[in-house]
């Protein structure tokens, strides 16, 4: 309770930058009848200020704004707690790939901190995926090899990592921010009481601490915010698919497998796992696509997709949608790609009659590539894509494909 | 059946533009909504209620304001508003946030159900859902996609996945995060609105949920922002006008001699 902030009345000049910088929107310029030349105060919400500390950056010229914050005294022995886990998380039996890319970061905060890495295989059957991991760069891995591990539920997946970081105490866990990693990664730091940063896009260190700043797009993208969980252990993350490269392959790399025994008496499961139904539009999984052509609301018809889908064939990529082309009902849900779809990361995005509003963009704008097809060239997506074609895109786009058949055919 | 909704209010972004030249959000005008996850979680409970009878209570934690958001779920076929709101509970992540949530729900001792939309647009985490579960030592199942069936102690759920969905089973009491796919909400029909402006919203504060204050708010917080900063803007690249047939040539000539294509 004894955080406090507070406007200077005397420093302020009522210039707006802090209520412009809050991401809580907790600061309005309210009039100022008290003062001759000073129009404007700036006055601090306490009922949505959350002390980020904002504002204090932003009104560095006038040092207008004043915070205190209350210092807390750690639960933890944190010099306990050393290593970094990866969390190996398997579907079916086949290791997600999210995990070969967390192991890729994982050895660079390992190295930073000069401790091992590790991995934590939880499965059925599973036992010899441990050497992949292995190959890519994990020095010990963690089984819990068990028929109850068969399919993903919360409970036993939670209670099994519950167990085993109680026991090992390592300083951080990642995890992919997959359906299975975000459920039940939640459960298990609710359960040991430490922080969890979902949706990291970079992972540092800071050395002399040893904590990990997470760094995680805010608002949608619009702010990022660094993280840190300063006096909890260990520093739970969670990290989107195509965030990091993958690991490399290294054949028989040398690492030690610790198989743990389970005792199934112990693993609590009070859910019960019926059975699994294959997804056959699935199979245009977005998030995988190295190419993705979308269409939106200019494309004026469902027939469009069409024209979209045969782009993409050519291409050998996936189609994609705005939100707008996804609630008029000319595609399925699962080509949406914004903030309420999913986020995708390309090599390249072409973006066809999408205009480019904030939920589009947040969920496609670290694309390495964006080419735009828009009539409308001052749109936000032809402002800011990598290559903007302004016109009609039902001319534009068949005018690349065939232009694109042609240089094959050159070959 | 007691069924709980858990909502949260956040800033209205639908057409909300990036101001270009300080990258922040043009916060002007900008209204504060109901969590459109939340809204799907809304309709879900309501339908239970028609299916298998009971009441929907919603219940939200912020300031004073979040009172409109409980309003709407009411106009939206809830039947009472829980608002936990209490200055300790100022600057909470998400444990802190799901601790004060569940201390809450401890109150209420015969709640079957516990509906959540499967995360807040503004924070994105999907990740308070679980962790009320986990505090309440209720099992979950997040990112429920259909209810098949349910009883007074059990239900059927398909929960989605990347590649599918599986088909679970759970004890009730539980508690079940949605995804969109689960229903079309309804609108607020005019006797809801008129029941929205006569509900009478129930306070909660740190005491009355017998919230231990070192675990609220930013004090109770195991994360804390270190620094909030504006990403570097994209820039924009090449323009391309003129005929289409040209442009696309120009432009497939391009992709090809820098091997973005092949």
């Amino acid at each position: 309770m004894a955080n406090k902030i507070n406007v200077l009345a005397d420093k302020c000049v009522g210039c707006g930058l802090c209520a412009n910088n809050c991401p809580f929107g907790a600061i309005s310029m309210q009039e100022r009848p008290d003062h001759p030349r000073k129009f404007k105060i700036a006055v601090i919400d306490a009922n949505k200020c959350t002390f980020c500390g904002a504002c204090i950056e932003s009104c560095k010229t006038f040092k207008a704004i004043e915070m205190h914050k209350e210092e807390v005294k750690s639960g933890v022995d944190k010099s306990l707690y050393r290593g970094v886990w990866v969390y190996a998380e398997q579907r079916h039996g086949e290791i997600s790939s999210v995990v070969y890319e967390l192991l890729n970061q994982g050895s660079v905060l390992a190295k930073a901190l000069q401790v091992p890495l590790s991995a934590v295989l939880i499965g059925s059957n599973i036992t010899a995926k441990a050497q992949d991991l292995i190959d890519r760069g994990a020095d010990k891995v963690y089984v819990y090899d068990d028929p109850v591990f068969i399919e993903f539920q919360d409970d036993p997946y939670s209670c099994i990592l519950t167990s085993l970081i109680e026991k090992e105490k390592p300083e951080i866990i990642l995890m992919g921010a997959t359906n299975i990693g975000r459920s039940f990664a939640s459960r298990v730091a609710a359960k040991i009481y430490t922080g969890l940063t979902a949706d990291c896009t970079a992972l540092d260190i800071d050395l002399e601490t040893r904590n990990l700043l997470q760094t995680r797009p805010a608002f949608g993208g619009n702010i990022m915010a660094t993280i840190l969980t300063p006096r909890h252990r260990p520093q739970m993350a969670t990290v989107r698919h195509k965030v990091f490269k993958e690991a490399k392959v290294e054949k028989g790399r040398k690492g030690e497998v610790i198989v743990n025994t389970v005792d199934a008496s112990k693993i609590i499961s009070r859910t019960k796992f019926l059975g699994f139904i294959k997804d056959a539009s699935a199979s245009v999984n977005i998030s995988d696509a190295d190419i993705i052509v979308s269409g939106g609301r200019g494309l004026g018809n469902p027939e469009g997709f069409k024209l979209i889908a045969e782009l993409a064939e050519l291409l050998g990529g996936a189609v994609g949608a705005s939100r707008a082309a996804v609630d008029s009902n000319w595609i399925p849900y699962s080509h949406q790609v914004g903030q309420t779809g999913r986020t995708v990361a390309p090599k390249v995005y072409i973006a066809c009659g999408i205009s480019g509003q904030i939920q589009h963009m947040v969920g496609m704008s670290s694309s390495d590539t964006i080419i735009a097809i828009n009539k409308d060239k001052e749109c936000p997506m032809m402002q800011m894509a990598t290559y903007s074609m302004e016109g009609d895109l039902y001319e534009i786009i068949p005018a690349i494909i065939k232009e694109i058949k042609k240089s094959r055919c050159a070959i | 059946m007691h069924i709980l909704v858990c909502i949260k209010q956040v800033p209205g972004t639908t057409n909300v533009q990036i101001d270009p030249e300080k990258g922040t959000l043009k916060r002007e005008g900008v209204e504060a909504v109901i969590n459109p996850f939340d809204e799907y979680a809304i309709e879900e409970a309501v339908r239970l209620k028609e299916r298998i009878g009971g009441t929907v209570t919603v219940i939200t934690m912020g300031p004073p304001q979040a009172e409109s958001a409980l309003r709407e779920a009411i106009s939206r076929g809830a039947d009472n508003a829980i608002l936990v709101g209490d200055r300790a509970f100022a600057g909470a992540d998400t444990w802190a946030t799901s601790y004060a949530l569940s201390s809450a729900i401890k109150t209420i001792k015969d709640f079957g159900v516990i509906i959540c939309g499967k995360q807040a647009t503004d924070g994105d985490t999907a990740q308070v859902g679980p962790s009320v579960a986990e505090m309440l030592d209720i099992p979950h199942i997040a990112y429920v996609k259909k209810i098949e069936e349910i009883s007074e102690t059990s239900m059927k759920v398909e929960r989605m996945m990347e590649d599918g969905y599986d088909l679970i089973e759970t004890p009730v009491p539980c508690l079940i995060t949605v995804v969109k796919e689960i229903n079309t909400p309804r609108v607020p029909s005019l006797r809801g609105k008129m029941a929205a402006k006569k509900a009478v919203i129930t306070q909660l504060n740190a005491q009355t949920i017998n919230a231990d204050t070192t675990k609220t708010g930013l004090a109770g917080s195991p994360t804390q922002v270190k620094k909030i900063f504006t990403p570097p803007q994209r820039q924009g690249g090449e323009k391309f006008t003129g005929e289409p047939q040209d442009i696309a040539a120009e432009l497939v000539k391009k992709l090809l001699s820098s091997g973005i294509i092949n």
